[in-house]
């Protein structure tokens, strides 16, 4: 039997399920009636009560996240949805909303009505032009069908929803970032405290969630703490996409419950492609610790990730087989956060100019051996020393892949430089086509 | 401290840094708190007036809180001191220490190390810091991000991107303290750097202090740059003599040549900042143009060199039982003023003294006689203020400093700022003031508030008055601002017809015993001198023969200064050649600033005294020649230092007697034909501004401002030109259609192409304005 659980994905086969009527057909926005009859403080504790994670990366309950914004203090609140997504392999929100947007916009009225906020805003990658366009369809459609607007389903609860396209930076996943770019500032982490509950957005409280979060929301008031509670592990309740990438056969979303393993996804992927095996991989996106083929039956909830040394993150599940050099997988994501770390630090911004210098290096087969203490040395220099986590992450796939093969990184340097065949790795290549 | 602070007792934690405890006030940062027990932390981007940033990670030492210990170094900059919080720095922590020394070494892979030809390389943070948290030799073997090597962000400020460390402070106080963000971080990663806009280079008036608080030698100053090493530098406290803001400053020498001044520290004044004007016009000081010899006019009617005795000698037979008119100017230390306030009652036997060199009034001659030497606010009545009100005053640009903490009140807590001014200057908008068109609509005022009246309030008949009575009926501080550095201390000195030193008043029997007894003469004449104006219509009808000057411009007064002066004795104290000194009889060259001790008075009364910073200076100040000048015409003064000067000051003290009486003068009514108003912007064709070429590309180009119905009545749009006329002459400058009463017209008094005393012949009056 199938381990999917498909809710959030359950319609992407149909034609039209990124339209209004498809939406309601499959039982859309029959949640916010309900979320509207309820008070925003039951919204709040049933939300809590479900026990629904953060799926953006941090894991931190959503519930709780809500109940943190002041309430009776005559302020406006508001509620910000993350869809900047940009993480080298996560792919889950993107399909999303292109082929559900109005599970978005859905959540988005539940949620908005909980924390008291009468203005939402979607802030919305700016380079996935396709997706930007179909949410502004789905918004406006939300607005002619009544969803959005005043008085809500005669329900007298008033919401504007705005979309707002970023510029195409990495560091405005960042939430604090996201919301300086939101006001019109250029997009660099907040100092915290004060936190987005306290003063996010124009400094008001503001919860920032990320989009399949707040996509889960309409499926837990419609169906219920229990029903949703079904699925997933002890503290790692429900469903959730996992975005397969490399190496496989069949790549693509997997919308299961928290705690299945990559063993389990491969299955149902149809397994690496022929003839080979699984070398490394990452189960949350390049910020997240690689693991390896060790780590197959590792479950893949927040707690079980993180036991065995990485973090869920995403769930972006990239697969790389034996053709792959770590390495030069190292420097390919090196260079990501090279040119996306934002400048504001010190450690972030010259680290990420050096680390990619010394993988170009090592991958030429430079250096000796003390090369890679020395790495591993401005990593230590870099982890936990910068302002955000974006530099946390760029030393991630350095120190994790080290810590599994270092031996392939002295193979560079004997064979002085790359043992790797590139072309080997692509799919495009003969050897990836049989 | 504002008062508010003052009474109520300030909540303290105590916490234990490097095992030491220390007690600090709620919300002090750790990084302060270290400061305190003589730790100190490496920084970049932190400036305790700036907000924290955090950006640069220098500062990351160990923090727990209740036992429980932070996974991750924390920035210490960025952090409240809490109770019970144990905090371990780069002195006990090897995880700071490393911390600390992973980040200097991160900032110093792309930064050139050309110290060698580096401004900043002596007296640099970042030099200082890597010798006591870096490496010495670097891991780096990469390659450098590099840049065009530097670029001007405005005419005065280079950019050298390359020595950049992104600390962004340069930013902040643009934005923070000066409200011109002027300049921002562009791009990203390491390619960030900081930049303008194209069309908007960095015209701060406030630029000068990013150079100064630049922690490398990314920013530095066009007149300073490769001119010296700051170890070859002597550095000597001095006073500002641009305004009368009262800025603490250093002066930095080598071989007694000025090569830079910098803004000193005084946080109840000019906290840690100055404006350009004060940092970068000094170059008046070295002027060619500089009188280095008394020069006496021959009989061939040309001046000629001549010996000390000699020109003293010509100076006393030109004076001697004549009628003699005394012009201090607005320049003088406290000390030169009283010995001109000094001299003219005791060697010349006349009151007809007067400091002012502007436009000047019988209303103001009696504020300064009866209320300005009783005021007593100061900067932190603003901090304290509950709302502040400018009439005549446009602090941006006639006293920049009490602009900034105008500012800071405003940007911090919204301070509610009110301005009669006739149009909404860049000044006001960021102060977000609102104007009024006259006193009577202003309402609301508290014995919280402070009314600022500034030297042009004289030009308004009935403004004095009327701020005087807002101020008696709410109880609102006044306080009087002049532009000129000399103007609130030759009130105390009494370089005033109306006036004794000490706020004395001439017309009190027994303030001028009180005087007379301690110059040791017998009796001071008793009559009310003649205001400047008035000296120079004496001069002109001969009713006065001669005139002493002190730093003197005549078109500063008027454009007949000059030409009455014409016929009569003319005696010139002048640091350089000038339009007084090229009709002048005897020319006495005087020391400037640097060159002499002594003392200003700011606005507030306090007094910044300072000593000679040209160790070996030729020249002798003011007070040293008017006392030489009194022996030669047999009444000595006896001031021969500024030391006994300032000392005889003191014994005098201020008085106590009766107020002088200040008599209310009605408003008149508003003109309702198109009138010229103008005040003078910060940078223009000021005398000491003179020579300085890269201050003065950042000085406001001159327009004028007119309504959009007059605009169209006259058939001009913006950035057209326009003519404006007088009786007496014409200038013309491109039109700014603004928020204006449709009969005025605004013009900067004295920028180029905008003199209007010397164009037009008055400094507001009636125009006519027309398409040129």
């Amino acid at each position: 039997m199938s381990k999917l659980t498909p809710v959030l994905s359950a319609a992407w086969d149909q034609a039209d399920s990124f339209t209004l009527e498809g939406y309601k057909r499959n039982g859309g926005y029959a949640a916010i009636a309900k979320a509207l009859g309820m008070s925003a403080d039951e919204v709040i504790t049933t939300i809590k009560d479900s026990g629904l994670r953060g799926r953006g990366g941090a894991g931190f309950p959503t519930g709780n996240k809500w109940s943190f914004i002041p309430q009776g203090d005559n302020k406006p609140h508001y509620l910000v949805v993350n869809a900047d997504e940009s993480e080298p392999g996560t792919c889950k929100d993107i399909p999303l909303l292109l082929a559900n947007p109005h599970v978005l916009i859905e959540g988005v009225i539940i949620g908005s009505y909980a924390i008291r906020a009468s203005h939402a805003f979607i802030y919305v990658r700016g380079e996935v032009v396709h997706v930007v366009r179909r949410l502004q369809q789905a918004i406006e459609d939300a607005y002619k069908a009544g969803y959005l607007g005043k008085n809500i389903l005669g329900k007298g609860y008033d919401l504007e929803l705005t979309l707002h396209a970023g510029a195409g930076a990495y560091i405005c996943g960042e939430e604090t970032a996201l919301l300086d770019s939101l006001e019109g500032f250029r997009g660099q982490p907040r100092l915290r405290p004060p936190f987005p509950a306290i003063a996010g957005l124009y400094a008001m409280p503001t919860v920032v969630n990320n989009v399949e979060s707040i996509a889960s929301v309409p499926a837990i008031i419609d169906k219920g703490v229990e029903w949703f509670q079904t699925m997933g592990t002890e503290k790692s309740k429900g469903f959730t996409l996992y975005s397969l990438s490399g190496h496989v056969k069949n790549p693509g979303q997997f919308e299961a419950p928290l705690g299945i393993t990559l063993r389990e996804i491969l299955e149902l992927a149809g397994g690496m492609r022929s003839g080979h095996q699984l070398k490394f991989w990452t189960p949350g996106g390049s910020s997240t610790p690689i693991f390896t083929a060790e780590h197959l039956d590792t479950p893949l909830d927040y707690e079980g990730v993180s036991a065995a040394g990485s973090m869920l993150g995403t769930k972006a599940l990239q697969i790389f087989d034996e053709t792959t050099c770590v390495v030069r997988a190292a420097l390919r994501w090196s260079e990501f956060y090279k040119h996306e770390s934002c400048g504001k630090c010190t450690p972030c911004r010259e680290g990420t100019w050096w680390l990619v210098q010394m993988l170009e290096d090592l991958e030429a087969g430079k250096g000796s051996e003390a090369e890679l203490d020395k790495l591993l040395d401005l990593c230590d220099n870099i982890a936990g020393r910068s302002f955000c986590a974006l530099a946390d992450g760029a030393v991630a796939p350095i120190i994790s892949t080290l810590k599994y093969f270092r031996s392939e990184y002295i193979a560079h340097q004997t064979n002085g430089g790359c043992p790797f065949d590139p072309v080997a790795s692509t799919l495009f290549d003969a050897v990836g086509a049989k | 401290m504002t008062p508010e602070q003052a009474v109520t007792a300030v909540e303290t934690v105590t916490a234990t840094i490097d095992g030491i405890e220390v007690q600090v006030p709620k919300g002090t940062l750790i990084i302060r708190a270290a400061e305190k027990l003589g730790i100190q932390i490496p920084r970049f981007c932190d400036h305790p007036l700036l907000a924290p940033a955090g950006a640069c990670r220098q500062c990351l030492v160990d923090v727990e809180v209740n036992g429980r210990a932070f996974p991750k170094p924390q920035a210490s900059c960025t952090m409240p001191v809490e109770n019970g919080m144990v905090v371990k720095t780069q002195l006990t922590s090897e995880t700071a220490e490393k911390a600390q020394a992973g980040i200097m070494e991160f900032l110093l892979i792309n930064h050139p190390l050309d110290c060698p030809v580096c401004d900043k390389g002596g007296e640099c943070p970042l030099q200082n810091q890597a010798m006591t948290a870096g490496r010495a030799e670097t891991r780096f073997e990469g390659e450098k991000r590099t840049f065009e090597k530097p670029i001007n962000i405005s005419s005065q400020v280079l950019l050298d991107r390359e020595r950049c460390v992104l600390c962004a402070r340069c930013t902040r106080f643009s934005e923070e303290i000066a409200g011109d963000p002027f300049i921002t971080l562009n791009e990203r990663g390491a390619l960030q750097q900081v930049g303008i806009y194209e069309k908007e280079p960095f015209e701060s008036y406030y630029s000068g202090n990013t150079v100064q608080i630049c922690p490398v030698g990314a920013l530095t100053g066009a007149s300073y740059r490769f001119r010296a090493r700051p170890f070859d530098l002597v550095s000597v406290n001095s006073a500002c003599e641009h305004c009368a803001s009262g800025c603490d400053m250093r002066t930095d020498m080598r071989r007694g040549k000025t090569l830079r001044r910098l803004a000193g520290d005084d946080a109840n004044v000019n906290q840690e900042w100055n404006c350009d004007k004060g940092r970068w016009a000094f170059k008046y000081l070295t002027s060619r143009e500089r009188v280095k010899t008394p020069m006496v006019r021959g009989a061939d009617g040309e001046l000629h060199e001549a010996s000390w005795p000699e020109a003293l000698a010509a100076a006393a037979a030109g004076l001697k039982n004549k009628n003699v008119g005394v012009l201090v100017g607005g320049r003088a230390t406290v000390e030169d003023a009283y010995a001109y306030s000094k001299f003219a009652r005791v060697a010349l036997g006349t009151n007809d003294i007067d400091f002012r060199a502007r436009p000047h009034t019988e209303e103001e001659s009696e504020f300064l006689t009866a209320i300005a030497p009783k005021l007593s606010a100061n900067y932190l009545d603003i901090d304290a203020a509950d709302s502040v009100v400018l009439l005549g005053f446009e602090p941006e640009e006639e006293s920049p400093i009490v602009f900034l903490r105008i500012y800071h009140q405003v940007r911090k807590r919204g301070l509610l700022v009110i301005s009669d001014a006739p149009l909404t200057s860049r000044g006001s908008k960021k102060l977000k003031a609102k104007l009024v068109a006259n006193t009577s609509s202003i309402s609301g005022l508290t014995n919280k508030s402070v009314i600022i009246v500034g030297e042009r309030a004289a030009e308004t008949a009935g403004l004095l008055s009327q701020a005087v009575a807002l101020s008696k009926s709410s109880g609102a501080k006044l306080a009087w601002i002049p532009r000129r550095a000399g103007e609130p201390g030759a009130i105390q000195a009494g370089a005033l017809g109306t006036l004794l030193p000490g706020g004395r008043p001439v017309a009190d029997s027994s303030a001028r015993v009180d005087v007379a007894t301690a110059w040791g003469v017998g009796t001071l004449t008793s009559n009310k001198g003649r205001s400047t104006s008035e000296i120079l219509t004496g001069l002109s009808d001969r009713t006065l023969d001669a005139v002493l000057l002190g730093g003197v411009d005549p078109l500063d007064i008027s454009s007949a200064a000059l030409s009455q002066m014409l016929h009569s004795f003319v005696v010139s104290l002048e640091i350089s050649h000038s339009a007084v000194t090229a009709i002048a009889d005897v020319v006495l060259p005087v020391a400037a600033v640097v060159e002499k001790a002594g003392s200003f008075l700011d606005w507030t009364g306090k007094a910044r005294t300072f000593d000679k910073a040209v160790e070996d200076a030729q020249s002798r100040s003011d007070l040293r020649i008017l006392s030489m000048l009194a022996d030669e015409l047999g009444t000595p003064i006896g001031l021969d230092s500024v030391a006994a000067t300032a000392r005889e000051i003191t014994s005098l003290g201020k008085w106590d007697g009766a107020d002088a009486t200040f008599t209310q003068v009605a408003a008149k009514p508003a003109p309702t034909d198109v009138t010229l108003v103008s005040w003078r912007l910060l940078l223009d064709l000021g005398t000491l501004q003179s020579g300085e070429t890269n201050l003065a590309g950042t000085a406001h180009k001159a327009a004028a401002h007119i309504s959009a119905a007059h605009a169209s009545k006259i058939g001009v749009s913006d950035g057209d030109s326009v003519k404006i006329s007088s009786d007496l002459g014409s200038l013309t400058l491109p039109v700014i259609i603004d928020q204006i009463a449709d009969n005025l017209v605004w013009v900067p008094r004295n920028s180029e192409g905008s003199q209007v005393i010397a164009n037009l012949g008055f400094t507001s009056g009636s125009v006519t304005v027309a398409k040129a």
